[in-house]
């Protein structure tokens, strides 16, 4: 990392990394202090976004890099690794620390973790306002004085502070390293404290790489990760007998884990911090806030759950209601420029095979995925507002027990009720699960949630074999959907993702009023996602299958020569078993790897007869048995290419993305297989 | 183990209490630890009805499950009213 980061920052350039708890205002600060010259993409290896800004201050390039929020840098998930990481080994110059300060307490705790590593910080002291009006009175002075470094207050939403914050980090982004803060962990720790340090400091491999003092808290607090780390620099049988040694001495003598112990030490000293700084505790009783107040009522046994539908039935009608006729206006747009571009290609000659690489499969291609967009984008928009106004946390406390039968925490209903709108949104939103398993369940799951491209299959399939039940045999789907997710859920967690799921413990932050420019910045950094990565896989897929249909040259676009329609011969019979082994319908399930609502069309191209007359061919072709096999096989194999690539950058890993496209296609053969077979079994 | 302390679970709305301990498993207690359910911190409960409990430490407030606030051992104290 200490190369990459020589490459990559310009000469002169001042890295700022922005550390601070969840909801502590680290995105406020952020967003103020960089403006809309972001950039996000995601750590290396890891799932983890990271959100790095550009800013040009008196002269000065910086760049602020930001880090997940946590609560403290121990190795307890990912983010916290993640974070921990970049200050030990990514040398930011300066490291600003946002700091509820109406909560200064719990904030503190990683403030002193990372001035034990011997991090140059600035404390960003927000939501003063906040502690002034809960009568809060900090002593800024005396606290900077005691922990030693700058300390500016700030109002993130307000944009009061950031410049003197900004000014303030370059400062001591000059003044170079700064000493580690020593907390005193009682003297039978710091006799144990010292043995190790003292071993560490005679290797000079571990001596160059970590604060020797800061490396054998970490060993005592057990730390695996920096264990690991350690075990990997050298073979030092000496320090590990000793750790093993002090552990056990420690926990002779307390009755607990050295760890337990360092962790209430260190509160100990933040809580003396707290009482010379801090004047005025306010009683509990004068905090019952505005917000406790909603969340009576929010969190309520019985308000609870239909508060909690009713916010995600609005979000669903935002989305759709408002998105719908957007895609009518981009699906003409696209229509317009195809024509446009064909009839100006076949002005200047060009030859028929190259204007329908153009028109069908590029421009049709990719216009079949953008239309995805303003769904996306209203559909961030809602997340956005529920997320910064805190009701996100309250959804997640009152699903809680429910997706507990999933084995998943309460906020991953979200993502899964959003697939039902669509699939791609759905498994984006899995990025705000903290924990990682859980996440990747709710990725390999989302699929199942039947989206809306799906309905149209179901439609015409239905209404063409189940005149007087089409509603039933439709949400018959629906429900057989969510019962494989339960289930596969179960499964995947038993098998593929061990481990507990992350508990219950989860802060609620206090109801605020978003900012407009705080939503759109959220929205505009995950929708554009969407458009550059999922884009380019979409894309690739799109020209293949379009020159699937067109060759061998010469050939009928999409007919049974072509080598799509030799691919569908070729793979009919493993569909005859479930019921529909002919070459158009292995075909049509191919093309609706684009969008499952293509299956409609192109079983209309590939029976001749276009859409409308569809219903009469099904009928003598198709039996209802086969039909709605055929329907549980829509519902369930491979997602479509704008889903795959949505997995891929959710994973981050081709392995999980692969897994996710067979498993599914390995499940949905079996179902219908159960569907058919059963059926003619029954006598259907 | 201190003999006055009590499960967090069992403490009714509106009650304060001072951490003590935390029992269970390591992980747990780190997690727990880094909310800032350390021992010797104040909550108070704000909801308790057999769902995730909502507490308040300090200006803050955090759901904690109903398994896990039997594993925080707390000792009930009085807090003087505002003025």
């Amino acid at each position: 990392m200490e190369i990459a980061r020589k490459v990559d920052s310009k000469q002169g350039e001042i890295v700022v990394a922005l550390a601070g708890n969840p909801n502590s205002g680290k995105t406020s600060i952020f967003n103020e202090i960089t403006g809309a010259r972001q950039h996000v993409g995601n750590w290396p290896g890891v799932t983890v976004e990271k959100k790095e800004g550009f800013l040009t201050y008196q002269g000065s390039e910086i760049r602020v890099v930001d880090l997940p929020g946590t609560y403290s840098l121990g190795a307890y998930s990912e983010d916290e690794v993640v974070a921990r990481d970049y200050i030990l080994f990514g040398n930011p110059d300066v490291v600003i620390n946002t700091v509820d300060a109406s909560n200064l307490e719990r904030n503190l705790y990683l403030t002193t973790q990372l001035l034990e590593m011997g991090a140059s910080i600035v404390l960003a002291l927000n939501m003063y306002d906040e502690a002034k009006k809960n009568r809060v009175e900090i002593d800024v002075d005396k606290l900077s004085k005691i922990l030693g470094v700058p300390i500016v207050p700030t109002v993130a939403t307000k944009g009061e502070g950031i410049k003197k914050l900004i000014a303030e980090a370059i400062e001591t982004s000059k003044k170079g390293k700064r000493k580690p803060l020593k907390i005193d962990y009682g003297k039978e720790i710091e006799e144990e404290i010292k043995k190790i340090q003292s071993l560490i400091e005679t290797d000079s491999i571990l001596k160059e790489k970590f604060q020797p003092r800061w490396l054998a808290v970490k060993l005592l607090e057990e730390d695996e990760q920096i264990l690991r780390e350690v075990e990997k620099l050298v073979h030092n049988e000496n320090l590990l007998n000793q750790v093993q040694n002090s552990l056990k001495h420690i926990e002779e003598i307390f009755g607990e884990e050295a760890e337990t112990v360092i962790a209430d030490r260190r509160y100990g000293y933040i809580s003396g911090l707290v009482r010379e700084a801090v004047k005025k505790h306010p009683t509990f009783e004068e905090r019952i806030s505005v917000s406790d107040k909603i969340d009576r009522i929010v969190t309520n046994r019985y308000l609870g759950l239909p508060i909690f539908f009713l916010a995600m039935w609005m979000v669903f009608k935002f989305t759709f209601v408002l998105g719908d006729p957007m895609i009518g206006w981009i699906e003409s747009l696209f229509e317009y420029l195809a024509g446009l571009t064909g009839r100006w290609l076949m002005a200047a000659g060009v030859s028929e095979l190259a204007i329908s690489l153009v028109t069908d499969g590029i421009i049709g291609g990719v216009g079949s995925v953008l239309v995805f967009i303003p769904n996306i984008f209203l559909l961030f928009f809602a997340i956005s507002v529920l997320e910064d106004s805190g009701y996100m946390a309250r959804a997640a406390y009152v699903m809680d027990r429910i997706m507990q039968a999933f084995g998943l925490p309460g906020k991953a209903f979200i993502p899964l009720l959003i697939g039902f709108g669509c699939n791609v949104p759905g498994v984006m939103a899995t990025r705000t699960l903290e924990n990682k398993n859980d996440r990747m369940i709710s990725v390999l799951i989302n699929p199942l949630m039947s989206c809306g491209a799906r309905l149209p299959v179901y439609v015409l399939f239905a209404s063409a074999f189940f005149p007087a039940n089409e509603g039933t045999v439709i949400f018959s789907l629906y429900i057989l959907g969510m019962v494989l997710a339960v289930i596969m859920a179960k499964v995947f967690k038993k098998f593929l993702f061990k481990g507990q799921s992350a508990p219950l413990v989860m802060e609620l932050p206090p109801y605020r009023i978003p900012t407009l420019k705080g939503i759109f910045i959220h929205m505009w950094e995950r929708g554009s996602a969407f458009i550059k990565k999922a884009g380019t896989i979409i894309f690739g897929v799109v020209v293949i299958v379009w020159a699937l249909s067109n060759l061998p040259v010469g050939v009928e676009y999409a007919s049974q020569q072509s080598i799509i329609g030799r691919i569908g011969s070729f793979l009919a019979p493993i569909f005859r078993p479930v019921g529909f082994g002919t070459w158009e319908a292995a075909a049509s399930l191919m093309f609706g790897l684009l969008a499952k609502e293509v299956i409609v069309g192109t079983l209309g191209v590939l029976y001749g007869v276009g859409e409308e007359g569809l219903t009469a061919v099904l009928g003598s072709q198709w039996t209802a048995l086969s039909a709605y096999s055929f329907m549980v096989m829509t519902l369930i194999y491979i997602p479509c290419v704008a889903v795959i690539g949505a997995i891929k950058r959710e994973t981050n890993s081709w392995k999980w993305t692969f897994f996710a496209v067979g498993y599914s296609l390995v499940l949905g053969w079996i179902m219908s297989f159960i569907v058919y077979q059963g059926g003619r079994l029954l006598g259907l | 183990m201190n003999k006055t302390a009590i499960p967090l679970a069992f403490l009714q709305i509106g009650q304060n209490a001072v951490i003590k301990e935390i029992i269970g498993g390591r992980c747990l207690k780190r997690r727990l630890k880094e909310m800032g359910l350390a021992k010797g911190m104040t909550v108070k409960i704000l909801k308790n009805d057999h769902g995730p409990l909502i507490l308040a430490l300090g200006n803050s407030r955090i759901a904690l499950g109903f398994g896990m606030a039997r594993k925080v051992l707390v000792e009930k104290i009085e807090v003087p009213k505002a003025k």
